[in-house]
């Protein structure tokens, strides 16, 4: 190194004006008029400025629909199954001559289980490739990620899985349960059983957060006591902790919102803890067929689950999704509530379509109410003011040979109440 | 002195032709969605300007990006909720998740948009600064350093998650409405979110160029490859990384307020452990060494990665691995040392590696 560079080194400061500093000074005030120049677009005040309705692309004898669910990531393994179910129901209806004389042609996007992706993907669809409607998200994050995307471009999302309710977008169709078809059941069920003091676990997301603060205040109202509320972050595998805590509390039952993988450990830690299904019982909302296979139905039989759907639904209409199912995924493969849920979205969506006469989403959500469908889990009716279904409330019991049978049902479908408006002990809650 | 000039120019002819590109190619070839999809691209060339100058010049490894680039992020989407929310009202998600019924104080500052502006840069160069100050002095590097900020990239995350009432949770802070008055929903205002995306990135790489080749910037380079030997001349190395990774930490938070506007969306899953690793990759494929190679590798990353996925749905993620792999493993000094590979195989001369810039 020489003396030069080292006392060139040493003088950190300012040193003489650089020829290109001018330079720069006038390729900033080149931006920024560029940048000023066009700044005049809508302001937020101005409502009805930025009305747009969604383009469909109905040339030709096709019409577009858009399957958005993660086929990569953590999310896959429960999406996938919901994907297959989806593009089933497609073609079953492309098989019987399709929409309005319109084969549907399904295009895939992979939400690869990260939020801001589902957004993309779903601006894709709807601006590049002029989907007449989407089906798909899984996680609720998902869905909040992409409902603005739906809402300012005025197109259809349908969205298969239950939820944790406390939301009513008009460019959603939600044919999952909410609350009140699975949480409320499930709670009125325990009530009934006589566990009147219950324990909390669940994963650290909207979901289980969301579904303990009703829990907390159906307890409040119904005279069950809450011993202890328990959240793992998601992927979580420790539960040692959790497990002693909920053998502790001496509980009539636990509850538990846990997600994917975490159910493995937790009930694994259960069963060492020396827990058993006759000593207290767990009602899963997150557990079906498709998890069962996955955590291994020895850790899980004898526990409970609450769902609309179960691949044992008795039925001619389950028969018949059940068979044309492992036909084409394989015999091994389960039918799950997401699933069901998705293949029905897709014949619902098909019917308004009808009704419609048209595949404009306006007129698509107007001729939603009343529209009904023989689903594999019965009949299933849209009610048009919350686009939500009426949907039969199921608790079932995990069997060693991973199905689940039913043991209690609400007989018939409920109507469906996101906000729990018709729930005098839910009113603190939106 | 005359190559000197020769690569002054070149660069100069380089950042013109960005700088057109920027302005007026793109915006025309372009639909608004891809062009919004170009904006994000922008967002994460921003933190690769940072990197290359943290990671490429002063030889830090910064796997802690998402916590700058999320502060940024937060900040700027804590202003436009409270400002869709309209004075005195709780944004949506606290009146859906949230226990308290006022604000809590800490969201309070940022109900103005001067001081949610100035946040969106002074926080993560705050957070730096006092990080640094630490690490540095204690003489923390290699891969402690690289696992520091992994660390701390997982808890910012994990905190963000469980503080769904104030935080949003996993959700992130979604649906935000305006940008400063500004219907985000009007595809002209999409424009000019663009427009300021591209400005500022142009602005930061000018900056980043002028450090980059001032005596701190050789200075920095002396670290990197001979930190004893630059203590031994009598300067403190700690506060020659310090500059580097604070400078790299303000980036990234601009680089995350830009994109909460363009994107609409920030949530823990862009500040977690696999973001900020995402990150460096951009700027390792392009050459991390040189401002060009981060910057263009960042966008053919990003750019890689919504082509791929939209062309193969089911198996993209294989073949975005496999171009890190292949990239990496046959162009260890990235894309941008493809010209002088090439050129060292034609003339069998060594030419150093990494200096297209």
């Amino acid at each position: 190194m020489s003396i030069r560079l080292i006392r060139s080194l040493r003088s950190t400061g300012p040193g003489a004006p650089r020829p290109h500093r001018r330079r720069l000074l006038a390729g900033g005030a080149a931006l920024t008029a560029v940048v000023a120049l066009s700044a005049c677009g809508a302001k937020t005040d101005t409502a009805g400025a930025s009305d747009k309705a969604a383009k469909i692309d109905v040339s030709g004898d096709t019409v577009k629909v858009g399957l958005l669910n993660s086929l990569s990531g953590t999310m896959a393994i429960s999406e996938v199954t919901v994907r297959n179910s989806l593009q089933l129901a497609i073609e079953e209806i492309n098989a019987s001559g399709g929409v309005l004389g319109k084969k549907i042609k399904p295009i895939s996007e992979d939400g690869a289980s990260d939020w801001p992706t589902f957004a993309e993907k779903a601006q894709k669809l709807i601006e590049e490739d002029g989907v007449a409607a989407t089906f798909g998200c899984w996680t609720s994050a998902s869905r909040k990620a992409v409902k603005p995307v739906f809402e300012k471009n005025k197109s259809l999302l349908f969205y298969p899985v239950q939820y944790e309710g406390l939301e009513q977008s008009p460019y959603i169709f939600y044919t999952g349960a909410t609350t009140n078809q699975q949480i409320v059941p499930a709670l009125d069920y325990l009530k009934a059983q006589g566990k009147k003091k219950i324990y909390l676990v669940g994963s650290d997301y909207v979901f289980p957060r969301t579904a303990n603060k009703i829990i907390k205040a159906y307890a409040a109202a119904n005279g069950l006591q809450i011993l202890g509320e328990d959240y793992a972050p998601l992927g979580s595998t420790e539960f040692g902790t959790i497990a002693n805590k909920v053998k502790a509390s001496k509980a009539d039952a636990v509850f538990n919102t846990l997600n994917g993988d975490s159910n493995v450990a937790f009930f694994k830690e259960y069963k060492s803890a020396g827990l058993t299904a006759a000593k207290m019982p767990v009602v899963s909302v997150s557990i079906a067929e498709e998890e069962v296979k996955s955590i291994g139905p020895q850790y899980l039989a004898g526990q409970l689950t609450a769902w609309n759907y179960y691949q044992t639904t008795p039925g001619a209409a389950n028969d018949t999704f059940v068979a044309a199912y492992k036909a084409e995924y394989g015999a091994d493969k389960p039918t799950s509530d997401p699933m069901e849920a998705a293949y029905t979205s897709v014949h619902l969506w098909k019917a308004m379509v009808e009704k419609a006469k048209s595949f404009d989403p306006e007129k698509v959500r107007a001729a939603a109410d009343g529209i009904t469908f023989a689903a594999p889990e019965g009949t299933v009716t849209v009610d048009g003011a919350t686009q939500h279904i009426y949907k039969t409330a199921r608790i079932g019991r995990i069997g060693s040979d991973g199905l689940i049978k039913q043991v209690w049902d609400s007989g018939e479908p409920i109507g469906p109440d996101p906000y729990l408006k018709g729930y005098s002990w839910a009113s603190g809650l939106s | 002195m005359n190559a000197l000039k020769g690569r002054a120019a070149r660069a100069w002819y380089g950042f013109a032709a960005g700088a057109v590109l920027l302005f007026a190619v793109a915006p025309a070839a372009l639909s608004d969605f891809r062009l919004g999809l170009f904006a994000k691209y922008l967002c994460m060339a921003m933190v690769a300007v940072g990197i290359c100058l943290a990671w490429g010049r002063g030889g830090l490894l910064t796997l802690g990006q998402g916590v700058f680039f999320g502060l940024g992020g937060y900040a700027m989407a804590m202003h436009l909720k409270l400002a869709d929310a309209g004075p005195g009202n709780l944004p949506d998600f606290m009146q859906l998740y949230g226990t308290a019924t006022e604000l809590p104080w800490w969201w309070r500052p940022f109900a103005n948009p001067a001081v949610a502006l100035a946040a969106t840069v002074l926080l993560p160069v705050a957070v730096a600064a006092l990080l640094g100050l630490l690490v540095f002095r204690r003489r923390v590097k290699g891969a402690y350093f690289a696992i520091l900020g992994q660390a701390l990239a997982a808890a910012f995350a994990i905190w963000l998650v469980g503080q769904q009432a104030t935080t949003g949770g996993t959700n992130g802070l979604t649906d935000i409405q305006g940008f400063f008055g500004y219907d985000l929903h009007d595809p002209v205002n999409q424009r000019m979110v663009y427009f300021v995306i591209a400005a500022v990135l142009l602005l930061v790489v000018l900056l980043a160029r002028q450090l980059i080749h001032s005596r701190y910037g050789e200075l920095l380079v002396a670290v990197r490859d001979a930190e004893e030997r630059v203590r031994f001349l009598g300067y403190n190395p700690a506060n020659v990384k310090l500059v580097a990774y604070v400078v790299a930490a303000g980036t990234a938070g601009l680089a995350g307020a830009l994109f909460v506007p363009a994107v609409g969306i920030i949530s823990p899953a862009l500040v977690g452990i696999v973001p900020s690793i995402e990150f460096v990759i951009g700027a390792a494929v392009g050459g991390r060494a040189s401002l060009a190679g981060a910057v263009l590798g960042a966008v053919a990353v990003a750019w890689a990665r919504t082509a791929l996925s939209e062309e193969f749905p089911a198996a993209w993620t294989y073949f975005q691995g496999l171009l890190f792999v292949v990239a990496l493993a046959f162009l260890p000094g990235g894309l941008a040392s493809l010209p002088a590979v090439v050129r060292r195989r034609r003339a069998a001369a060594p030419v150093a590696v990494g200096e297209a810039a």
